[in-house]
């Protein structure tokens, strides 16, 4: 079983991160905001369990389950408040909410 | 029976007080034996107790009603003098006072502020008393400055017309400039002779200080300010023309009874001050000279019945403060005592004839009313005598009095003073003769009640006999010095007899039998200047707005947006500026929020990585 180098994992963690950051900056619509927020996450799980391995431990395991419920009760209050947000003003798109000015 | 004496200032106060809390629940009739039954009051103490003092070895008499002030050495009592200085002035603020007060409950009867207007007297009167009254420096400033309050609120009394309420606003500041340096003058005499106990004070003054030292001479001097600014001598003498704005009555009660007084009793009372001061002494004298012949060239021009009379007072007082220049100070009360009855009488029959006339104040508008006032034309008759100086009339004897004492001291003040007199004989019966003589203008609309005819009919009467009081003044007052008939004594008196005949005798001339006309000299070169000068009271109030009230009001003027405020509103405008500009970065776009913080967190690691 071939053994992939940490760096090849930490580098596709890397590209993943920054590619969900880009979504999160490039997109309007808050769902796909969302989504690139999941990615992110991912990618910040991806490194820890890249580092688990890379050190032999079960730590990066575990917080790879901490990230995973943050990510779950994120989503669910995101949804919940995309909902909202759409009840509301009767769109997603982010840059049109923004009534909250200085 | 001298522990009455307490009684005497503080039942015009309490009169003063029902009248203010009560005044507007009471009938006219109620007010009027309040307000003027207060003073009859004090009057009738003043009567017994006069009686009871000039009975006695006439020693001085001293009531302590309880302490004021009491801090360290200074002790401060409400404690009363009475003397015969402060006996006179007694007479002179509840007699005329009371006769003044009975004459307004008629000549204000149908002013709707009927109550104020009694409360406003009684307090003037309460202040006057406790002035003159007070033992110590304190409380004779107590009542000084509530005389400078009544006279402020009576002056304004209509103040509905925004010019009355600017002439009060003139009197007060202009009296409270000699207030400020008659305060300056208690502060030096307490730090330099530790009381401010009138009799005391006197005494240590006496034996502590040497005549022509520098304290008594700057003593004196800040006394005599205040005593300008009261008595409304140069060059603190606009004041008082312009308080004619005030009802007759109380233009009787300023100029006779109270107020313009307090500046030579308060000269009196103090007189070892001046005597231990004579350049003070000295410029006394000749402030007296010079404002009686200024305010009677002004008195010459007037057409405002009440001005010309304003300005006969500031005249008289000049004679006053003459006298006490001279060190004639018995002539001076005695003069103070005479003009109190002919100034009075002079005012309530000049009220008398504005009564009459519906307010007509022009001399000019008025004439030929000998048939239809009688009375108003035997009182101003004596009044006018009187002032003027006839012979047996009461001014007569006071005046007679201060002029042979002028010319022991300075030929040229003597001088002065009989010019004074000519000019005084001819201001008053210019005003007797245009009011009274000539062809009658117009009807007279009101006749004059009995509460106006008794206090005319007595105040002519004192008038008249006034010369004939004998007041024991030699008890308080050191003699004169001694009397020097020179070979032209005859010749002095004469002089001094004749000027204010020769006044009647040219304002006969001019205004009864028309050989002259006033109209033909101020074509004269030069001569309508003179009169712009006299009319307007030489020009003071001019000076006064050039030096000092234009250059406030620029400064004034310039400061207006507040020069020390720019400062507070530059950080104000900085911290508002810069609070635009961070809250433009809250554009509410949450994805300018995110990229900022993402921008932050690259730029905080590349610090933390290239440090």
């Amino acid at each position: 079983m071939s053994v992939i180098p940490a760096e090849m994992g930490l580098l596709l963690s890397g590209l993943l991160f920054v590619l969900g950051l880009i979504g999160v900056l490039a997109r309007r619509n808050l769902i796909m905001i969302l989504m690139s927020l999941e990615v992110m996450l991912n990618a910040a799980g991806l490194a820890f369990i890249v580092a688990g391995s890379r050190w032999g431990q079960a730590d990066g395991q575990i917080l790879f389950l901490l990230v995973l419920t943050l990510a779950a009760a994120e989503v669910g209050i995101g949804l919940g408040l995309a909902l909202q947000i759409f009840h509301r003003f009767k769109t997603l798109d982010a840059d049109s909410i923004n009534q909250m000015q200085g | 029976m001298f522990d009455l004496l307490g009684w005497v200032p503080i039942i015009p106060l309490l009169g003063f007080l029902i009248l203010v809390f009560y005044g507007r629940r009471l009938s006219k009739p109620e007010i009027a034996w309040i307000g003027a039954g207060s003073v009859g009051i004090s009057t009738v103490l003043v009567a017994l107790l006069g009686f009871e003092f000039l009975q006695g070895p006439m020693s001085p008499y001293r009531l302590t009603l309880g302490s004021w002030i009491v801090s360290g050495d200074l002790s401060i009592p409400f404690g009363f003098y009475l003397d015969a200085l402060s006996l006179t002035m007694l007479f002179v603020v509840t007699g005329v006072g009371f006769l003044i007060h009975l004459y307004a409950a008629e000549f204000m009867e149908t002013d709707a502020c009927y109550a104020r207007f009694f409360a406003y007297m009684n307090l003037f009167v309460a202040a006057m008393l406790v002035l003159v009254l007070a033992d110590n420096l304190v409380l004779l400033y107590l009542g000084w400055e509530g005389v400078g309050l009544g006279s402020y609120l009576l002056i304004g009394f209509w103040y509905q017309n925004p010019a009355n309420g600017y002439a009060a606003r003139k009197a007060f500041v202009m009296t409270r400039i000699g207030d400020t340096a008659l305060a300056l003058g208690l502060f030096l005499l307490f730090t330099e002779l530790h009381t401010l106990d009138i009799p005391s004070l006197m005494g240590r003054a006496q034996s502590q200080w040497t005549t022509g030292a520098v304290l008594p001479i700057v003593a004196a001097a800040l006394i005599l300010g205040g005593a300008v600014g009261k008595s409304a001598q140069l060059p603190l003498q606009t004041w008082l023309p312009d308080a004619m704005a005030g009802p007759t009555p109380v233009s009787a009660l300023i100029h006779a009874a109270t107020m313009v007084t307090a500046g030579v009793y308060l000269i009196a009372r103090t007189h070892v001050l001046f005597m231990l001061a004579p350049p003070v002494q000295g410029a006394v004298a000749l402030i007296g000279a010079v404002t009686l012949l200024m305010a009677g060239c002004s008195g010459l021009v007037q057409t405002d019945i009440k001005r010309i009379l304003a300005y006969s007072t500031i005249s008289q007082i000049g004679y006053m403060f003459l006298a006490l220049g001279v060190g004639a100070w018995s002539a001076a009360i005695f003069h103070l005592l005479t003009h109190a009855f002919f100034k009075a009488l002079l005012f309530l029959a000049a009220g008398a004839v504005i009564f009459s006339f519906h307010h007509e104040h022009d001399i000019f508008k008025m004439g030929g009313l000998r048939k239809s006032m009688p009375l108003a034309y035997w009182s101003f008759m004596i009044g006018s005598a009187a002032l003027t100086a006839l012979p047996f009339t009461s001014g007569f004897y006071s005046k007679h009095e201060i002029l042979l004492a002028a010319y022991e001291t300075s030929h040229i003040l003597w001088g002065a003073g009989c010019l004074g007199a000519l000019i005084t004989g001819i201001y008053s019966f210019r005003l007797v003769f245009v009011v009274f003589f000539g062809k009658p203008t117009r009807e007279i609309e009101k006749k004059i009640g009995g509460r106006m005819t008794i206090p005319l009919v007595l105040l002519s009467v004192l008038a008249l006999c006034g010369g004939l009081l004998q007041i024991p003044l030699d008890t308080v007052f050191p003699a004169l010095s001694e009397q020097n008939p020179g070979q032209n004594a005859t010749l002095v008196s004469i002089i001094t007899l004749a000027a204010p005949i020769l006044g009647v005798a040219i304002a006969g001339l001019f205004y009864l039998t028309g050989t002259f006309s006033a109209a033909n000299f101020v074509n004269l070169p030069g001569a309508r200047l003179l009169n712009r000068l006299f009319l307007t009271g030489w020009g003071l109030d001019a000076i006064y707005g050039a030096v000092l009230i234009r250059p406030f009001k620029t400064l004034a003027a310039l400061n207006k947006n507040d020069a020390v405020d720019k400062l507070y509103l530059g950080i104000a405008w900085l911290s508002r500026q810069l609070h635009r500009l961070t809250s433009a970065t809250q554009t509410g776009r949450i994805r300018w929020y995110a990229s900022s913080m993402a921008f932050g967190t690259v730029v905080v690691i590349a610090i933390g990585l290239l440090s």
